[in-house]
């Protein structure tokens, strides 16, 4: 068995747009997915995701690269010789046949016994809770029974990976939750990489060993969700993932991977964490998460300390988000209410004059690109 | 009055059935009930109808005739039998070959670019523009003596310095055969056309991921989702290939004859529309029977429609 599950390999789709031009879906993009790994690709519609995914499928041959699936090379093996299966966002059920049916489409086409065949359905309709459901049709079921439907019948193959692409999109709110804890804990139990498409960057989050954040047809980053949230590689990435503060600088200089930026605007200088290669005289951008800007008198040793006027404060219960004047830039900012209370005065008023400290260990200089 | 009307919910349900009423009763019952009278009656010396209730139409389809050497009163004649067993298998056969013919054709339109579609319906359709019989005596023309196919075959035998004697191609059970196919085509063409352009991309995909080939993606996906479509035109396909005459009598000649042909020669011909009626109503009731069994069988496939 190889080390992968899944390797892509510099690999590139063109496509000829209805306009006739050519357009890189994909475009040199190499990913390496672990066994065993819960995978998400996450960008933007239109960032090549799906494209991606049906070319480890089968769907789609690359136009330069490799796919490889657990180490043997594709090349341009039809979808129904490859260790793989596809939960489609449109679910793709077969409307003629009875949920059992459906699930047992796979394998039939293995020719697995009647016997087997029986047992494994039941398993799979368990896991996925759908037992009693078998003699329906899809037609008859909810949108997230069907849902549960494509996943028991992609699953009871046993493939090598689980290939899902927006698995949720069509579910409303509240069940799309509950669903992302039930797929993860799914994919704990049977041990099967996923490989799993969204744009929606909390799901990401939520469910994902390690991301890939894609835009225009590359990847921007790969890592875990802790590493893409704390330590983007760009601005793009900072500003895609969660909510940033972003101020332009050049850098005056490096060391130690930490740079100190020069903030024209502010006329000052900031220290922050270097994430990606920058050099003495780039312009780049400074990013602080707005749960990370401490709001208060009481300076903390190495902070910088800045004076700030309240533009707007909301109280969302668990926090206040309060809008900043900080020398004419606008900064956001994230307050727990950790103290219960009426008092509007704990809430933030507008006008009010207020000392925020920043520290260089929350503060990220970043490439722009 | 009115005011009941306009709170009742069921009285103006049957208020608008009413439209719908008054043209089946016209144009459908009132009909089918002449000719069921009519049937029943005796032709009479100057064409018209003498009424009775007699079954003697009826015995005379099932081929009992008093039209018998001398000494014998009553016999037996296969004649009208056989033209009902011809008429019913020609019916199949056109049916079968215009499945196998149409399928291909309309699985091509369906997943070709959209951009073609169109232009491909519309060629689909452009024969229907022109007159049947038209279209019939086209057939005549490519299939007679000195037809196009046997000129071209003479042609090409003269080139090749081989005798050449013309095939005999029309006024066989062949040239009906060809020329029903050919007419109701589109008839089959269309509603196959109209299933299959319903499958979405992702259902042949969902199919190839989990394992099927395409051809078992054909039998187990394709096929069953195109059924609604094949029982459709082959309800159109058969019924109308049951009833039509100008077919055969174009291109089958004396040979073929059909239980279209007897129906009109008995109102045209013999002046006996007595007869005529009760062959009528044997075939409509031969075709509702066929009908029956086959759409029980397959159902008119709305279940599945999707
Ligand atoms: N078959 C195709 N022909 C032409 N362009 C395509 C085709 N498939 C995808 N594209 C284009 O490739 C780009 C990436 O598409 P896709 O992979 O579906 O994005 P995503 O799934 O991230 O939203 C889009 O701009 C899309 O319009
Ligand atoms: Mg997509």
């Amino acid at each position: 068995m190889s080390e992968f599950a899944i390797e892509l390999r510099d690999v590139v789709k063109k496509f000829i747009t209805p306009e006739g031009n050519e357009l890189a879906a994909v475009n040199h993009v190499t990913m390496q997915i672990k066994n065993g790994e819960f995978f998400s690709m996450l960008g933007s519609s239109g960032c090549g995701k799906t494209t991606s995914l049906r070319m480890i499928a089968g769907f789609e041959w690359p136009t330069e690269g490799e796919v490889y699936i657990d180490g043997e090379l594709q090349g341009r093996k039809p979808p129904f010789l490859r260790p793989v299966n596809t939960v489609f966002q449109s679910y793709a059920l077969f409307q003629h046949l009875t949920v059992f049916q459906n699930v047992a489409f796979g394998l039939e086409m293995e020719h697995t016994s009647k016997n087997d065949s029986r047992r494994r359905v039941g398993e799979a309709l368990e896991m996925v809770r759908l037992t009693g459901m078998d003699k329906r049709y899809p037609k008859q079921l909810s949108g997230g029974q069907q849902q549960r439907v494509a996943l028991a019948r992609a699953l009871v193959k046993r493939p090598k990976v689980l290939l899902l692409d927006e698995p949720l999109g069509a579910l409303d709110l509240k069940l799309r939750k509950e669903m992302q804890l039930e797929l993860k804990s799914l994919q704990k139990e049977v041990g099967i990489t996923f490989i799993y498409v969204t744009h929606d960057q909390g799901e990401a989050l939520t469910m994902s060993d390690r991301i890939a954040v894609m835009s225009f047809g590359k990847v921007l980053q790969m890592g875990p969700a802790v590493e893409i949230y704390e330590r983007p590689a760009n601005r793009f990435v900072a500003d895609f993932i969660g909510e940033s503060n972003f101020l332009d600088g050049s850098v005056k200089s490096v060391k130690d991977g930490q740079a100190v930026v020069y903030i024209s605007a502010w006329g000052q200088e900031l220290t922050g964490i270097v994430t990606s290669k920058v050099n003495v005289g780039d312009e780049v951008a400074i990013s602080i998460r707005p749960e990370k800007i401490r709001l208060s008198d009481q300076s903390t040793p190495n902070a910088i300390s800045l004076d700030g006027t309240v533009v707007n404060s909301t109280y969302i219960g668990s926090d206040t988000h309060i809008y900043l004047d900080v020398r004419g830039q606008r900064l956001k900012v994230w307050e727990q209410n950790r103290v219960s209370t009426l008092d509007p005065r704990a809430y933030y008023q507008n006008g009010q004059k207020i000392q925020l400290s920043l520290v260089p260990e929350n503060t990220l200089v970043l490439p722009k690109e | 009055m009115f005011k009941r009307l306009r709170e009742s919910k069921s009285a103006q349900g049957t208020l608008l059935i009413i439209p719908t009423l008054i043209f089946m009763v016209g144009m459908l019952i009132i009909p089918l009930l002449l000719t069921t009278v009519v049937s029943f009656g005796h032709p009479n010396a100057n064409g018209g109808v003498t009424y009775t209730f007699s079954l003697d139409n009826y015995i005379r389809l099932l081929g009992f005739t008093n039209d018998c050497p001398p000494g014998i009163k009553t016999c037996f004649t296969t004649l009208y039998l056989g033209i009902l067993w011809r008429s019913l298998t020609l019916g199949f056969n056109t049916t079968v070959l215009d499945i196998l013919l149409a399928f291909p054709l309309a699985y091509f339109i369906a997943r070709i670019h959209p951009k073609w579609r169109d232009t491909l319906l519309f060629l689909v359709l452009v024969p229907m523009w022109t007159n049947f019989v038209i279209r019939v005596y086209a057939w005549m023309m490519i299939l007679r003596e000195q037809g196009v196919i046997n000129s071209l075959l003479g042609w090409t035998a003269g080139l090749l310095h081989v005798p050449f004697k013309p095939l005999g191609m029309i006024y066989t059970p062949g040239a009906v055969l060809v020329g029903m196919v050919y007419e109701f085509l589109p008839f089959m063409i269309l509603p196959i056309y109209t299933s299959l352009e319903k499958i979405d991309n992702s259902l042949y995909e969902a199919a190839a991921d989990l394992g099927a080939s395409p051809f078992r993606t054909f039998l187990r996906v394709t096929l069953p989702l195109a059924m609604p479509g094949i029982v459709a035109g082959t309800i159109l396909v058969f019924v109308p290939v049951m009833g039509t005459f100008i077919v055969s009598d174009l291109l089958g000649g004396a040979q073929v004859i059909l239980i279209g042909n007897l129906i009109q020669r008995q109102f045209l011909d013999a002046r006996d529309p007595t007869f005529g009626s009760a062959v009528s109503l044997a075939m409509m009731a031969m075709t509702i029977v066929a009908t029956y069994f086959y759409t029980r069988k397959f159902g008119f496939g709305e279940e599945i429609v999707v």
